[in-house]
């Protein structure tokens, strides 16, 4: 039906070749639709990285000294100075330095570490999977403890309702690494229940890594929960209010079915445009959290790359958290197609 | 304001008075606001204070050897830290970077956010794009890695640090300020000052900067929060104040390097962040409600100079005779409404009669239309019928009677039985009617199913297309499968209606079923309301203010006006001898009656509001023949002849009871 819609008019006169390449892929499009959002969405990562990138590059260009007088020292020869120079490309014109980079960098080589001499690549790929774990269960925590609380908080407007309010306040106060330093204290310290720190893992034992990541995953999820919670319960009350919910009551459908079917497929693009923002927020907060539980992660790394001033591992780990961030802002856009039928069709 | 004044008033550049002093003075009588406001100021001047006051504290290394990581004691008030330093002190030195970090940030995010969402919402167009496009790209840079990035080149630098984060939440204000800024652009008395040569800086300062300060308020207060949090956690992470100097973020980091010695340490530093983040946000929210009552205080200043007269009668309305048969739970009568009234609670407290003394039946079969202006109670009746009243509505007197059931005393379960099953609704706006989320075809099988228990899913979504069938819309299976979007208006509301016959009902109730649609489909939805009547059997009440549709369809019509019925008379004796003055008006007013050059005549006047209803005769300040008399108090609804009602006091007057002869009856 769809491509019915979009096959050209019988009235029209017959295609030129390139109307019909840009018909065609028009009505693959339509077939497509999920594919077609995660090609537009994807395609915004190209300026992403581009600015992201140029940043660095504009930021170095403003100090004085470089790269080469931090690891050669200040006691260094002039002529070994200018050897490493020429060596790193630093005595090049910023914009060459820029390009040669973005060169390499779209050949999938994002240089050396000044601190340690190994790839960026390799130690990147290598940390990669402690964050993702480490922001999948966030999410998961956030995602499904929030739903279900906005869920029951806007069905009972009772006291549940005014104690996510002030929850809510409360985990808008409360910086991850504290609350995961609480837990630390509490849960370690005292009890000695969980590891305070450190990352097993999964091939080295799935529980032993599940450990690893409890208190973790807590510290970084339990602060953005109440706030998905509240704007769940604003969408579904929103929504319990509507005419469609009105009228489904009318037509005598169950109160089961009218929270759980008909409001809270309504009320889910909004959950997932919340939890795709605080998705964004918890690549910040992994790094804390990661800090605090010495979890060798890309966010410790970029900590530890900061106090070294390893500038090319540090640009590496922009490319990273950028494409990062494109990802969740893919999987919002998809889900949101996926929830609300109008997106898909348009 | 009116335009010419506004534009006066731009012109001669008088000043438009800012809403800035009210909002402090509203801000100021909230006790929460106050403490946060307070105890801000008392951290802040800490801040700036204290470090100059004590710079040993700042740039000592180590304290007291003996006493290291002691608790609290009169000696050190929160203790030592792993250094033996004094944690209270530091906790006071460390404000300083805490609150200067803050402030850095507030004041990027002030300059920046402002100009360019004043100056996109101002200017619009290519301007605006661009800005926006900007805005989109700055918002999705992760934030706290872009502020590492600015470290690792200038270690330690808080000021390049939190302005950077500036720099990246500024889009965030600039979108709000655009907002204010467009919307103020497109007000008339800006384009008069345009035109007349106001230089646009001039505008910008003295009419959107006034208008956008309370939103930047509120989002500076909550910056401020945000900024705390990225300042302390920068700090503890060791990247934004060289040790030794203190910092509520280096303070916490302290305290977890000990955490297995003296626990207590991480407390302090970590209460003073989440308080002093409180204090933010709830600064934020104060600020914000302060703003909010602005509006809400001249809004009910306004209802409350509307609201002169007290409403009528409290208690049981006035309805004096009884009806002419026997309104119980008698056989021929499928829904009798009795004496009825429904009142909301004031959030003020007390109530406003929202419909009082509504009375009327309907046989079965029967299709009874329900006359009035807007906002004279048809829907609220209808809504109650079903069971569906919206909170804060009730029912404050007498009886909805179906098939021997009070239906206004049965419980929300009994209700759910009646509801879809015995009596069907079918709404004003077939669009929103339907759930977007969900296809036609399982919408309309899960009301079958809820009806039909023990059909089978498959069998419901046969049974839902058949439906579809019925009510003639083409390719029925295909629009089953279709999204309610993806339907006209007529569709959906062929769609609403078939949904209604799923639990095949004794009465349908049609509120406006035609308003929303184009003149051909209301036509044809007409002929398939009539057609499901004779095929079936089903009682109509019909919601309308269409006397067109009335007289085509209806076989007896009820008017209501300002929340009573003032008349109830078979269709004929409606049109051709109708009684009460308010019908004789309404009947004057309709389009169809008078000839196409004369001028249309109309009611003088509008319907009173709930809470604005005269003590005697609703109508009395519309009505041509009212007399002293009518204002006296409730009239009462009346039997002027067999099979008829009439509220009205003069409906005794010997032309009408002469006329009353050539009255055809009533039906019952």
């Amino acid at each position: 039906m769809t491509s019915a819609k979009l096959d050209v008019a019988p009235g029209e006169p017959s295609p030129g070749p390139l109307r019909w390449a840009y018909g065609s892929a028009h009505r693959w499009l339509g077939r497509h639709w999920l594919l077609g959002t995660m090609l537009r969405r994807a395609l915004t990562l190209v300026p992403l990285l581009l600015a992201a990138s140029a940043i660095n590059f504009i930021l170095i260009s403003f100090i004085p000294g470089d790269a080469a007088r931090d690891i050669l020292g200040d006691q260094a020869s002039a002529e070994a100075y200018a050897a490493l120079r020429q060596e790193l490309g630093l005595d090049l014109p910023l914009w060459n330095q820029y390009t040669n980079w973005l060169g390499a960098a779209v050949r999938g080589d994002l240089g050396t570490s000044l601190a340690t001499n190994e790839d960026v690549v390799s130690v990147i790929t290598e940390r990669l999977p402690v964050t993702l774990w480490l922001m999948v269960g966030a999410l998961l925590v956030i995602a499904v403890a929030g739903i279900v609380v906005g869920v029951l908080s806007a069905v009972r407007r009772n006291w549940i309702s005014r104690l996510i309010d002030i929850v809510a306040m409360i985990g808008f106060a409360t910086p991850s690494f504290w609350i995961g330093a609480l837990l630390i204290s509490w849960l370690s310290v005292s009890l000695g229940l969980l590891p305070a720190s450190g990352y097993v893992a999964f091939g080295d034992g799935a529980d032993l890594w599940l450990q690893s990541l409890i208190l973790p995953v807590a510290a970084l999820g339990l602060s953005s929960t109440a706030t998905v919670a509240k704007q769940v319960r604003e969408a579904m009350a929103e929504i319990m209010g509507s005419e469609y919910v009105r009228m489904a009551l009318a037509s005598g459908v169950s109160y089961p079915s009218i929270i759980f079917r008909h409001a809270l497929k309504n009320a889910a693009p909004r959950a997932v445009t919340v939890i795709g923002l605080s998705a964004v927020s918890l690549v910040g907060g992994a790094v804390l959290v990661e800090a605090l539980f010495a979890l060798p992660g890309l966010g410790l790394l970029s900590v530890t790359s900061v106090q070294k001033h390893d500038l090319p591992m540090i640009q590496g780990l922009i490319v990273y958290f950028a494409v990062m961030v494109v990802a969740i802002n893919v999987l919002v856009d998809v889900s949101y197609a996926w929830l609300n039928p109008k997106v898909r069709k348009g | 304001m009116t335009e010419t004044q506004a534009l006066m008033a731009t012109l001669n550049a008088s000043p438009r008075r800012a809403p800035a002093p009210r909002l402090w003075r509203r801000l100021l009588r909230k006790p929460e606001a106050v403490v946060s406001i307070v105890f801000l100021g008392v951290v802040t001047a800490i801040g700036v204070i204290y470090p100059r006051l004590r710079p040993d504290v700042v740039t000592q290394f180590a304290g007291d050897a003996t006493g290291m990581l002691s608790g609290p004691s009169s000696a050190h008030w929160l203790g030592t830290d792993g250094l033996g330093r004094d944690v209270f002190e530091r906790l006071l030195a460390g404000a300083g970077p805490t609150m200067e970090g803050v402030g850095i940030t507030v004041l990027v995010v002030l300059l920046l956010g402002m100009p360019i969402g004043m100056i996109a919402g101002f200017f619009g167009g290519r301007v605006d794009a661009m800005i926006n496009w900007g805005s989109d790209l700055v918002l999705s840079l992760p934030g706290l890695i872009i502020q590492l990035v600015v470290l690792a080149v200038y270690p330690a630098n808080q000021w390049l640090a939190m302005g950077a984060f500036g720099i990246l939440y500024a889009p965030r204000l600039a979108r709000i300020v655009r907002s204010v800024a467009l919307s103020v652009r497109e007000e008339l008395y800006v384009d008069a000052a345009i035109v007349s040569g106001v230089s646009w800086t001039f505008i910008l300062t003295r009419h959107v900067l006034p208008r956008v300060t309370g939103s930047v308020v509120v989002q500076m207060a909550i910056v401020a929060g945000i900024a705390l949090q990225v300042q302390t956690g920068l700090a503890f992470l060791g990247l934004l104040v060289p040790a030794p100097a203190p910092s509520w973020g280096g303070l916490i980091a302290d305290g977890i390097s000990n955490i297995a010695l003296q626990p207590w340490l991480i407390w302090p530093a970590g209460l003073a962040t989440v308080l002093t983040t409180l204090a933010f946000g709830v600064l934020a929210d104060s600020l914000r409600d302060a703003g909010a009552e602005g509006w809400s205080r001249q809004g009910s200043r306004l209802l409350l100079a509307a609201r002169r007269r007290p409403a009528s009668g409290s208690g049981k309305p006035a309805v004096g005779a009884a009806p002419p048969e026997d309104a119980g739970p008698g056989s021929d009568v499928l829904l009798a409404v009795e004496d009825f009234g429904v009142a909301v609670t004031k959030p003020s407290g007390g109530e406003t009669l929202l419909v009082e003394g509504v009375r009327f039946e309907v046989a079965p079969g029967e299709i009874v239309g329900l006359v009035g202006e807007s906002g004279c109670g048809k829907t609220t009746t209808a809504t109650a019928v079903m069971g569906l009243l919206p909170d804060g509505a009730h029912v404050t007197s007498g009886h909805i009677w179906y098939g021997g059931r009070d239906l206004t005393a049965l419980s929300e379960a009994e209700l759910r039985r009646i509801r879809g099953k015995e009596i069907a609704l079918v709404s004003q706006e077939p669009m929103v009617s339907l759930n977007p989320a969900f296809r036609i075809g399982w919408q309309l099988a899960e009301v079958v199913r809820r009806h039909q228990s023990g059909l089978s899913r498959a069998d419901a979504e046969r049974r839902a297309v058949d439906l579809l069938r019925s009510v003639h819309l083409p390719d029925p299976e295909q629009v089953a499968r279709r999204y309610p979007h993806e339907l006209s208006g007529g569709m959906a509301q062929r769609v609403s209606i078939a949904r209604a016959l799923a639990g095949d009902p004794d009465l349908l109730i049609a509120d406006e079923p035609t308003t929303a649609l184009d003149v051909t489909v209301q036509a044809e939805i007409l002929d398939l309301l009539r057609e499901i009547r004779h095929e079936r059997g089903m009682a109509i009440l019909l919601i309308t203010h269409d006397w067109g549709v009335l007289a085509d369809m209806c076989d007896r019509a009820v008017v209501m006006y300002a929340g009573q019925v003032v008349e109830d008379a078979s269709i004929e004796a409606v049109f051709t001898r109708p009684l009460h003055p308010y019908t004789t008006a309404l009947l004057e007013a309709n389009p169809q009656h008078g000839a196409a050059e004369e001028m249309l005549p109309t009611i003088p006047g509008v319907v009173p509001s709930p809470g604005d209803w005269p003590v005697g005769c609703h109508f009395e300040e519309r009505c041509g023949h009212a007399t002293a008399a009518c204002g006296e108090h409730g009239v009462p609804l009346e039997i002027p002849a067999p099979g008829r009602l009439c509220r009205c006091i003069h409906v005794d007057r010997p032309a009408l009871l002469t006329l009353e002869t050539v009255d055809h009856g009533g039906e019952r």
